[in-house]
């Protein structure tokens, strides 16, 4: 077994290594067909950019490692001070240079990873995939009876923030960095899934797809991790289940598909993503095409703003913030799966509580603010509101939120600070849910009466950073915002203490100043006082 | 302002500190040699195993001490001065009191064996047994074998502790199957299985003669009552605690195994009181023993005696007996009194079902004549404290308890229910014909 699995450790870095070495390589040659169809397909006007561009990159060579966008970049700089020097405001080249820079680089790829898509395919994500799982699926047996496997949590490199845990956070970072900002280097990675792209939707992939696609392919992964982990629990089971069906449905095929289907509205939509956490579905552009969208665009329209006003938080009234967070949301099934081996990592002191609070309710502010100025910008057409352009404050939150916060901190530091990082500290919807949860919910984690013994298990696994042991021990259920009912700590629970549950309202909170089982007459206890 | 001084910081002592605070202005001094702040004894088999960090298991930060004015005192007493009401430690200096709780908790029982203080020979208590064995078994390349005298457990848990680090374990059990002497028949013979399942050397009806020592004075083999010689690197002595109260031997104090004291968890000597694992009851209360090393018995009299100290005078009046442990991954949970058969009373009668495939099983002791229900183990299936509480309370008999046993579920959503099972056992087994109720939240919260 251990041999199998450690030949697996060895695929599986082979094709990790294939897949990062992928950005470094390749040759690029742009030809005047493409140039004048990018140019076109572009709509730039500023003959000074184009002259200036093509005398840079047609029929030229380019490697994989050559930076392209600071060429673009220079050629739009040029132009565009000419042209304002010339008031030819309609000239202007408003494209971003990251962006030109990868859609260049899409067109002119040519060579053996782009003639050779399926073998690359294999060799990247092939050969990640069947390493992966010759790790995972011995875990049946290595891992002994059913049960609670959390032997060498602590003691082992990868999972105790030592060396393997620091590689892995600089890779996660580092690529999630080329994917928000620097995309001209993810295009060999898009060739490998072209074919997949190709199928589903009809157009080649561009590097978001590359991300959905992965993240399916990871998610699945590690649910066989989870499903071995935890097959005594049929909870995490179902759970599991959800979250990966709605990932792989509703996130990733669905959008797929409609852009296929080429309906009215073209554009794939996530239905299950909800505003804030979908925090641009009230922007201008979207609002736009979706009111352009036809019959499905308004459906769209009204659906996103009823599944956020009604459906969200009635669900949140039955069955917790948990519905959404750990059973259907993308997030929180990363979270749940690649991020399991790391949810032991998020801080239990008060001071992470503190900033927690501050943190989340603020980006829900900011969000609910931006999307205020959005939706008075756009009823009053106006880009200036209250003179601030609305245009900056949406690029700062696609920047800082959306960017930086949800996917470089909130993904690339699982190794370092635990898996939830963005769904605690960030994600506005979490907080909105979590208003619901706290005051008006059926939800609770119930205390088993005075049976906890103060172990820990519970707070440590928690992923959310919740002290659930200072709860338990004091014989309280469990009643905070945050919580998103993962479950894990009536799973790791030695005594049986802790169980998630839906129940009647009263009651659901119980501070006690004696636990059960201590019989001393309380109402005595009261009139003494 | 008067000073409150208690010696040992376990959960008797801790939840005592809280509960004076929470109640009053007094100033609080906890003296403790074992380590600088509360940690949960329970969960030290969880640090060397990997699950957790030390740190984890101490439920409050640092802070917490200084801000609830908690003064924190590492040192060892050794010797309590009641008429002049002072304590002498070990390092000399003294600490002046105007009530004194003690609440030394427990140390593991040797019982004169050859070659109990051996190197590589210990128990599995303290901080520094746990730091010990760290020491003695961090790999089976140094632990080549241990042996673990003593079925209790404590003896389980060092077994699965090194278990998990792939050292074989031979576990010697006095009794002929394990805990036996506590549990009923069934559910003992069930934990044998899963002790082998998972690779433990399991020797039953087996006592230690002898632990023999290499020229280094290590411990390097043991001898039993069977002739066998085992050799190994590491012995655990696990057969259960006793009282720590050495240094109390000329204090004045009334002792017996443990500290004698009344229902109002009072000494002998004005204002000195004894709480948790060191107190002996002068009679056990109810069906319990006098001395109960049970967690959360040492927090029930932490919260009695501060009520106590804080003016508010209460007897300690534990409720219904109840319990909970694991056994590798075999969960167990007790509520009420469910003798062995060694230990059963005359009135007493079993209900012992066990599922066929998994290893779950339910044993309820009722009343022969009056049908009234005494108590349940459950093996595998969680119950609900609140619920089987309330019935003992209300002297509900055994055919209520399995027609409404859906209240009392307390395992996760979606895991297979066996309550059909168990009651249609039991219908076959007493010739009755208890249909069962559905889960009511109503019941659930009524009087709650």
């Amino acid at each position: 077994m251990k041999v199998i699995q450690n030949i697996g450790i060895a695929i599986f870095l082979i094709g990790l290594g294939v897949f990062t070495t992928l950005p470094f390589i390749g040759d690029f040659k742009l030809d005047q067909s493409s140039f004048d169809e990018l140019i076109d397909s572009q709509g730039i006007k500023s003959e000074i950019f184009v002259s200036d561009l093509k005398s840079k990159l047609v029929n030229k060579n380019f490697s994989g490692f050559q930076p392209l966008a600071p060429l673009v970049e220079e050629s739009i700089d040029k132009a565009n001070t000419e042209h304002t020097k010339n008031k030819e405001w309609g000239k202007k080249v408003y494209a971003g240079s990251d962006d030109l820079a990868t859609t260049i680089r899409k067109k002119s790829g040519y060579g053996y990873v782009p003639q050779n898509k399926g073998l690359m395919w294999f060799l990247t994500f092939g050969l990640g995939i069947i390493g992966a799982l010759m790790f995972i699926l011995p875990q049946v047996v290595t891992l002994g009876k059913k049960g609670i496997k959390n032997d060498h949590i602590y003691h082992q490199s990868s999972t105790n923030k030592g060396w393997i845990a620091w590689l892995v956070f600089i890779f996660l970072v580092s690529f999630y960095l080329v994917l928000y900002f620097k995309s001209e280097y993810a295009v060999n990675w898009t060739y490998l899934v072209d074919p997949i792209s190709e199928s589903l939707s009809g157009n080649p992939a561009g590097h978001w797809f590359v991300y959905g696609f992965m993240y399916c392919v990871v998610m699945t992964v590690m649910a066989v991790r989870m499903y071995i982990k935890y097959r005594h629990n049929m909870y995490q089971m179902v759970r599991t289940t959800s979250v990966l069906f709605f990932q792989i449905v509703f996130a990733f095929l669905i959008p797929e598909i409609m852009v296929r289907l080429q309906l009215s509205y073209s554009k794939g939509y996530d239905f299950k993503n909800a505003f804030p956490l979908d925090y641009d579905f009230f922007f201008n552009w979207n609002l736009k095409e979706l009111i352009a969208g036809g019959g499905l665009g308004l459906f769209i329209l009204v659906w996103g703003i009823v599944l956020t006003v009604v459906i969200v938080p009635v669900m949140v009234y039955f069955f917790g913030k948990r519905w959404y967070c750990s059973w259907v949301c993308g997030c929180g099934g990363l979270a749940e799966t690649l991020g399991d081996p790391y949810r032991q990592h998020s801080s239990k002191s008060l001071f992470s509580w503190k900033v927690e609070r501050w943190l989340i309710h603020g980006v829900l502010l900011f969000a609910l603010v931006m999307t205020g100025f959005t939706l008075y910008g756009f009823f009053a057409e106006t880009g200036t509101v209250l003179g601030i352009k609305v245009q900056s404050i949406m690029n700062t939150y696609s920047f800082l939120i959306g960017a930086i916060f949800a996917g470089v901190i909130g993904t690339g530091f699982y190794p370092i600070f635990g898996n939830r990082v963005w769904c605690r500290f960030g994600c506005p919807l979490a907080a909105y849910l979590g208003f619901v949860q706290r005051f008006k919910s059926r939800f609770r984690i119930t205390t088993n009466g005075g049976q906890c013994i103060s172990c820990g298990n519970c707070s440590t696994y928690c992923e959310q950073g919740i002290d659930v042991r200072a709860y338990a021990q004091k014989g309280e259920n469990i009643v905070r915002s945050s919580c998103v009912g993962c479950g894990v700590c009536s799973a790791v629970c030695p005594r049986g203490v802790l169980k998630l549950e839906n129940g009647p309202e009263e009651g659901r909170i119980n501070p006690t100043e004696v636990l059960l089982g201590n019989d001393v007459d309380l109402m005595e206890l009261v009139n003494k006082r | 302002m008067e000073h409150i001084v208690i010696i040992g910081n376990g959960i008797a002592g801790v939840t005592a500190a809280r509960h004076i605070r929470k109640n009053s202005d007094k100033r609080i001094t906890i003296v403790s040699a074992e380590t600088d702040y509360f940690f949960s004894r329970t969960a030290l088999m969880y640090v060397y195993m990997g699950h957790m960090k030390f740190e984890h298991t101490q439920p409050y930060e640092n802070w917490f001490w200084k801000k609830n004015r908690i003064e924190l005192k590492n040192g060892y007493v050794n010797t309590v001065d009641h008429q002049n009401k002072k304590l002498v430690l070990a390092d000399g200096n003294t600490i002046g009191y105007d009530k004194l709780i003690l609440a030394t908790g427990s140390k593991p029982n040797k019982f004169g064996w050859p070659g109990q203080d051996l190197l590589g020979v210990q128990g599995l208590y303290s901080k520094q047994d746990l730091d010990q064995l760290e020491a003695n078994a961090p790999d089976n390349k140094v632990c080549k074998r241990a042996v673990i005298v003593g079925g209790g457990l404590i003896g389980i848990e060092m077994a699965e502790m090194l278990r998990s680090r792939k050292i074989p374990v031979t576990f010697l059990v006095r009794e002929t199957s394990f805990w036996n002497g506590v549990l009923p028949a069934g559910e003992s013979a069930m934990i044998n299985e899963h002790i082998l399942e998972h690779h433990i050397d399991l020797k039953l009806a087996t006592n230690l003669v002898e632990i023999l020592a290499d020229e280094t004075g290590r411990a390097k083999a043991v001898t039993t009552d069977k002739g066998e010689t085992i050799e190994c690197s590491v012995v655990g002595l696990t057969a259960g605690v006793s009282p720590n109260i050495d240094f109390l031997k000329d204090s004045g104090i009334e002792l017996g195994r443990g500290i004698k004291v009344n229902r109002h968890l009072e000494t002998n000597i004005t204002d000195i009181y004894a709480i948790g694992d060191c107190a002996e009851q002068y009679e056990g209360i109810g069906q319990r023993r006098p001395i109960e090393a049970v967690w959360y018995t040492g927090r029930m009299m932490g919260e009695t005696v501060a009520q106590t100290i804080c003016g508010n005078k209460i007897e300690y009046k534990p409720g219904h007996w109840f319990n909970s442990a694991k056994f590798l991954d075999l969960e167990y949970q007790t509520y009420g009194w469910v003798f062995s058969e060694r230990g059963m009373k005359e009135n007493e009668q079993h209900f012992h079902w066990r599922d066929d495939k998994e290893k779950i099983c339910v044993t309820v002791a009722f009343d022969k004549k009056t049908k009234q229900f005494l108590g349940i183990n459950t093996f595998g299936i969680r119950m609900r404290h609140e619920i089987f509480d309330r019935w003992l309370t209300e002297k509900r008999d055994v055919n209520h308890v399995m027609e409404y046993l859906k209240d009392a579920n307390f395992d996760p959503e979606f895991y297979s229910q066996y309550e059909n099972k168990i009651v249609s056992k039991f219908n076959s087994e007493f010739g009755t014909s208890i249909s069962l109720k559905k889960k009511s939240w109503k019941r659930i919260f009524s009087n709650a």
